[in-house]
């Protein structure tokens, strides 16, 4: 046994919640249950068509009967005559379980595991998440003055068993960059910076933190996160991956909303089932764009049907992902293989689903676009000639109903279509009533206002239940060709039961059975989201999955704390936000002492904070804010900021015109994702694709990440305009300055000093360059200043844009 | 060796903290680079803190390098590859019903449609006696080195699931492309380039665009990295205008002097990744210019690729016009990328998808593509680099036998989308040469002999590189994938 694996198995010791004692029962959702599942549950779980031998490991009832081979898996207080065991810690190869080939052999610490829970009585329990959710009392927080809050006695009481301390509390500067970067993904000033240096008390940071969740760009940092879970694009994907030119609608309702601090239930409720709410308004509608989210083929030929399966099973295995943090998907072609969920009920839930159909919220009309003159005035003064007539004629029969005419008139002069039904039986009464002859110009006028060129449409996509219901089946191993039993809208057995108010189910149903109080998983989930932008890993740490193959969580106590702090605050996700970003244990330093490193490589005990870099699109803002260039609007269509043509022209979809004005200067969360040929820059730096629910994002270091930021045309602009600002005219002063805007803070002697030498190198290296280079790098060349400074000052902001700490939360 | 339980959602592996070297760089090369004191832990770090560094495989590999080249849309098999002399007989007769019962076409109307026959000349080639038509003497005089499957068969007639079915092993989106699991099986072999690069060709644009290349779930460092066209390779490779190397190499040693300070302050080994990366850009920069120079080429191996063909008058071309010399470039820098260590190179030529005007431009494509890429196999033996390197040309269907007589069109020209039988090839890397294997039916409707599925075809590209596909997963929403989903067989029948 080499250091590390000593070390990792006292690792293994410490991070068992409880102490485990060699003569004391494991608990089985926490130790037993994780084994069980991730050795054996793929071949003697709940999914009939893949159990070998008719064992069945996931039910008490099922392990410890004796088996038609004659042997039992499990003997309760007996692990020497429970074939389970003894399979498991065999050496022969042909009888050892898992087969040695899967390459699933256990640890000996499972071994142990197992061995005495079965000699404790081999006793089952719920998996932890499906437990409901008891709001536990924290810990008595340690009188040391470090804990602020009760996620702090959590935090604590878990260090504390393992023998650590907290981290000290993070640089001043540090904890402003860290709050502003979390809550709002733009970076602090430096003048913000240093007020709270200046006087760094907890009511400074608070008014730090209610400023900044008050900020409107906290909608776009947290609607971002949102828009991940919603597989957000701007293109259909497949072939052609025509342009979604409206979807942005929908994205700028997240942006509202969270904005707003809807409250969560709310929040869920409108994406999941808007347009079922009573006298649903044109924003609950929007919000169902939600759905519109799903690729789309839209190849001509294209089987249709099969397209329409595929993308209400993402509908589906999307809900499952966002508010149930279950891999739901993976009963679409048989019963789960880990969680309690079987192929019918998947099937269930796909019929709440399987009945939505496009729909588009209409929201007004564009101004009308350039027709031929002469043609149209020619139109216009026929249909003056016959409005002054009818008004004449009508008049004459009876001159009070003048206002009414006028609305008749309105009314008859828009397509048919677009006619209200109370509009049309109106203008039936009131033709029916007419001189033949008025009738006749009337006609006349309504061919003539049907030449009027149509106006177009403002339009944001929603959805809207099928008004013809269709039936659902179970596709037999999810062929929808081969439909077997009907099934309606119905929720799994395992959870809360769902409470329909009509006979049959609905979504809006559906979103009221997430908020039911009972309900084990939705606060959980939602809780854990949170989390995890605050602090990079959530409390279970595969946020997408907290079934019975992802993985326990860290601190479960304080998970369910904050699920029910979560529901008891109305669902108020800023309040849950605040709450952690004031506790000490969001506010420690993130740094990686020995210590740490050697215990908890992980930082799974939470004895510090994380150090990450930043989101793709983040990195953009980041870079724009230091520059000066970035446009801070709001909302509205997608831009494209300049790139390389030749990775859209590859595509069928080949056009990229670039933004004009400040559009181009806008956040990265507005650059147009188009799914067949995403943005450079957002895939490099591990933007999601957007083709499912993405509930954590990678983190990746790659030297296509050092190209993009040192040599891409957007980061070069960047660069150049901050190069060129007013600064200071003596170089230490100049050089603070750079660093001061970029990092919002001072440079230490050292890096005065590297900065120097840089900057010595620069003027020896530019000095003898053509002044057409010196003006390539430059850009804007300004007076008063020598070509070669300036030059030095630009390649100086773009070396301090490429530094680590540029791209990192702290 | 290769079930990490990396756990979570879209991509995943999150941050590799300790090392991560993205073009596989060695500890050797990362002590000098950092100091003794900087080093954490990297005699250990495992494969899972760094993505690309070289693996072992499962068991002894037969292929070393993959280069797949992707006629996209489905080239007609029964034009190119498998002589079908009953075709021709029954032209203009009706399929029986009972062979189109339960078919489904994109286009073509099953009641009216007739069997089309083809104007092309087949004959035997080689030692081995492979069948070509007359649209690929060069390939056809390469077959004594080729392996011919004729019984390759699809679940999808559309192209981009099929597309992806074919590149990534499901027509779901969102998988990882074969060739970034052949990087995440193995690693790379180059320190100085991505260990996977596409190229691509295209006339009307590739359906679903990157789709074919990308990384899927796997971590973003397994995607295949786009290269520009002729003499461009990374996006960004080049300076920004006026940045002389000298500059780039003080701006890249300053970021890294300052990056290091920072490394003590935090303790955090992720910055130790942050600075490699750096000298990795930097490297890439250094080494593209020698990649994309080609006055090393002999003019005769210029000429055998065809650099400057003439390309015959066409009036319009689903697959483009002018790339007759971006083709023969792409197959040339193909073979330059595997010997400098790029485990997997993708050409990709959109499109052929020939609907209508089948005869014109299935002959302007054929003369586009079979003299570079008979060349790319010639070149590959006399170097010595075939035996390591797997030579595949494919695409995601075939051609129906039908033509193809979609309302409004006036006449039948062309056919349609074929899931049902058709044929790729294979060369190099343990296949067997001049061998071919399988058969579709009389009329190449369905296979006869010897079904490979697109899964098969799989399993039996990881077997050569020494993987097991049942063996080779990631997790990913709670579940193990594998690029052969829950099928797939390897078909030792083709293996030499």
């Amino acid at each position: 046994m080499d250091l590390r694996t000593v070390v990792g198995s006292l690792l293994m010791l410490i991070l068992v919640a409880c102490p485990v004692w060699a003569d004391e029962a494991p608990n089985f959702a926490r130790e037993v249950l994780p084994i069980l599942s991730k050795h054996c549950f793929a071949c003697h779980g709940p999914d009939e068509d893949t159990r070998e031998s008719g064992l069945r490991l996931d039910t008490r009832e099922h392990a410890i009967e004796e088996l038609d081979s004659g042997s039992t898996a499990i003997v309760p207080g007996d692990p020497d005559h429970s074939e389970l065991l003894v399979r498991v810690i065999t050496e022969d190869e042909f009888l050892q379980m898992p087969p040695p080939e899967t390459g699933k052999s256990l640890s000996n610490d499972e071994k142990q595991i197992l061995r005495r829970w079965i000699e404790s009585g081999a006793n089952y329990s719920l998996h932890w998440a499906f437990q409901p959710i008891e709001r536990p009392t924290p810990p008595l927080p340690k009188e040391d003055g470090w804990g602020r809050n009760e996620i702090d006695a959590f935090v604590q009481a878990r260090l504390h068993a393992a023998d650590l301390s907290p981290s000290p509390a993070a640089s001043p500067e540090d904890l402003v960059r860290r709050l502003y970067l979390d809550l709002i993904g733009l970076p602090p000033s430096y003048e913000e910076t240093q007020k709270f240096v200046g006087d760094p008390n907890d009511k400074a940071y608070e008014q730090i933190v209610d400023k900044l969740l008050a900020s409107k760009h906290f909608g776009e940092r947290w609607g971002r996160h949102w828009l991940d879970l919603a597989r957000y694009a701007d293109s259909n994907g497949y072939l052609g991956d025509e342009l979604r030119p409206d979807a942005w609608r929908y994205r700028d309702w997240v942006i509202q909303a969270i904005n707003n601090d809807m409250p969560y239930d709310q929040f869920s409720t409108e994406q999941i089932a808007g347009d079922l709410l009573t006298d649903a308004t044109d924003s609950q509608r929007i919000a169902t764009g939600f759905h519109r989210n799903a690729m789309a083929n839209t190849e001509a030929g294209v089987d249709k049907e099969a397209d329409r399966v595929v993308q209400t099973v993402d509908r589906l295995s999307t809900f499952g992902t966002i508010w149930m943090g279950m891999t739901v998907g993976c009963a679409e072609c048989h019963t789960h293989k880990f969680d309690p969920l079987t192929h019918q009920e998947f099937y269930q839930l796909y019929a709440f689903f399987n009945n939505l159909e496009s729909d588009k919220v209409v929201l007004g009309y564009h101004e009308q676009g350039a027709e031929d003159d002469k043609e149209a005035k020619r139109r216009e003064a026929k249909i003056e000639e016959i409005v002054a007539k009818v008004q004449q004629d009508v008049d004459s029969l009876n001159p009070a109903q003048k206002e009414l005419v006028d609305q008749h008139l309105q009314a008859l002069a828009k397509p048919e279509k677009q006619r209200t039904e109370q509009e049309k039986e109106a203008l039936e009464h009131w033709l029916a009533d007419l001189p033949d002859e008025t009738r006749k110009l009337l006609s006349k006028y309504e061919e003539l206002a049907s030449q009027r060129p149509t106006p177009i449409q403002i339009v944001a996509p929603a959805v809207q239940q099928r008004s013809k219901p269709r039936q659902t089946f179970i596709h037999y191993r999810g062929d929808f060709r081969q439909p077997t039993d009907e099934v309606q809208p119905g929720t799994p057995s395992f959870l809360p039961p769902l409470n329909s108010r009509e006979e049959e189910a609905d979504r809006v149903d559906l979103a009221k059975w997430l908020f039911h109080p009972e309900h084990p998983l939705t606060a959980r989930t939602a809780a854990n989201h949170i989390w995890q932008h605050l602090f990079q890993e959530g409390l279970f740490r595969t946020e997408d999955n907290l079934g019975v193959a992802g993985d326990p969580p860290t601190h479960p106590q304080l998970l369910d704390w904050l699920a029910s702090e979560l529901h008891e605050n109305g669902w108020s996700r800023k309040s849950l936000i605040k709450t952690i970003v004031l506790s000490s244990t969001y506010r420690q330093s993130s740094q990686q002492t020995q210590q740490l490193k050697d215990v908890d490589p992980e930082n799974r005990l939470l004895g510090r904070q994380f150090r990450y870099r930043l989101e793709a699109e983040i990195i953009r803002d980041v870079a724009l804010s230091a520059s000066g260039l970035i446009s801070k609007d709001i909302g509205g269509p997608s831009i494209r900021p300049p790139m390389n043509k030749r990775l859209t022209s590859i595509s069928r979809n080949k056009d990229w015109d670039v933004s004009r004005g400040d559009q181009r200067y806008r956040r990265g969360m507005y650059i147009l994702f188009r799914r067949a040929t995403p943005f450079p820059m957002l895939s490099t730096f591990d933007g999601p694709d957007s083709t499912s629910a993405c509930a954590a994002r990678e983190i990746s270091n790659s030297p296509l990440q050092s190209l993009t930021l040192l040599n891409d045309p957007v980061f070069f602009e960047c660069a150049q305009s901050l190069g060129q600002q007013e600064l200071a005219s003596e170089e230490e002063a100049w050089i603070t300055e750079l660093f001061q805007r970029t990092l919002a803070r001072s440079p230490s002697s050292d890096e005065l000093a590297a900065s120097h030498e840089f900057y010595q190198q620069l003027l020896a290296a530019l000095e003898d360059r053509k002044s057409s280079d010196l003006k390539a790098i430059v850009q804007d060349e300004k007076r008063g200043t020598s070509l070669i400074q300036q030059a030095a000052q630009v390649l100086m902001a773009r070396s301090l844009m490429n530094l680590d700490e540029f791209i990192t939360r702290p | 060796m290769q079930n990490h339980a990396h756990q979570s959602a879209c991509q995943h592996a999150r941050r590799n903290f300790l090392f991560q070297s993205l073009w596989g760089m060695g500890a050797v090369t990362l002590s000098s680079l950092l100091g003794p004191d900087e080093i954490v832990s990297s005699a250990t770090a495992d494969e899972r803190e760094d993505p690309l560094g070289k693996r072992k495989s499962h068991f002894p590999a037969r292929a070393k390098n993959c280069i797949y080249i992707y006629l996209e849309g489905g080239p007609s098999q029964m034009d190119l590859y498998d002589p079908k002399p009953t075709l021709n007989k029954l032209d203009g007769q009706p399929l029986p019903d009972s062979m189109l019962e339960n078919m489904q076409f994109a286009f073509l109307q099953k009641e009216t449609a007739r069997i089309m026959g083809t104007s092309r000349k087949f004959a035997k080639h080689g030692k081995c006696g492979m069948d070509f038509s007359d649209l690929l003497p060069n390939l056809a005089s390469c077959a004594d080195d080729l392996c011919m499957v004729r019984s390759v068969h699809t679940d999808q007639f559309n192209h981009v699931p099929a597309q992806l079915l074919m590149n990534c092993g499901s027509a779901i989106a969102g998988r990882p492309s074969m060739g970034s699991w052949l990087c995440y099986g193995l690693g790379s072999e180059t320190q100085n380039l991505p260990a996977y690069v596409s190229m691509a060709t295209t006339g009307r644009g590739i359906p679903g665009g990157s789709a074919s290349w990308s990384s899927g779930f796997l971590p973003s460092s397994y995607s295949g990295v786009l290269f520009g066209s002729e003499g461009q390779t990374v996006n960004n490779i080049e300076n920004p205008k006026g940045i002389t190397d000298e500059i780039q190499r003080s701006s890249v040693d300053f970021i890294n002097t300052l990056n290091r300070q920072r490394v003590t302050q935090t303790g955090d080994s992720e910055l130790v990744s942050r600075i490699k990366a750096y000298e990795l850009g930097f490297r890439l920069q250094s080494s593209a210019p020698e990649l994309t120079d080609l006055s090393d080429e002999t003019q005769s191996t210029l000429d055998m690729y065809g650099f400057d063909r003439k390309e015959p008058e066409i009036k319009s071309n689903r697959g483009g016009k002018g790339l007759f010399r971006e083709f023969a470039y792409d197959c040339l820098m193909a073979r330059r990328l595997v010997e400098r260590g790029v485990r997997v190179v993708n050409i990709i030529h959109s499109s052929w998808d020939h609907h209508s005007r089948l005869e014109p431009e299935l002959t302007h494509n054929s003369l586009m593509a079979d003299q570079p890429i008979a060349a790319l196999i010639k070149d590959l033996k006399q170097r010595g680099l075939l035996d390591d390197t797997l030579v595949i040309v494919g695409s995601e269907f075939g051609r129906t036998p039908l033509g193809e007589n979609r309302p409004g069109y006036k006449k039948v020209t062309g056919r349609d989308h074929h899931p049902g039988a058709f044929t790729i090839l294979m060369a190099g890397g343990g296949v067997k040469p001049g061998f071919t294997y399988g058969a579709s039916d009389d009329i190449g409707w369905n296979v006869a002999e010897n079904p490979v599925h697109v899964h098969d075809l799989h399993a039996t590209v990881l077997h050569l590189f020494g993987l097991d596909h049942t063996r080779l997963t990631y997790r990913v929403q709670g579940r193990d994938f594998r690029l052969t989903d829950v099928a797939g067989r390897v078909v030792n029948d083709i293996i030499a």
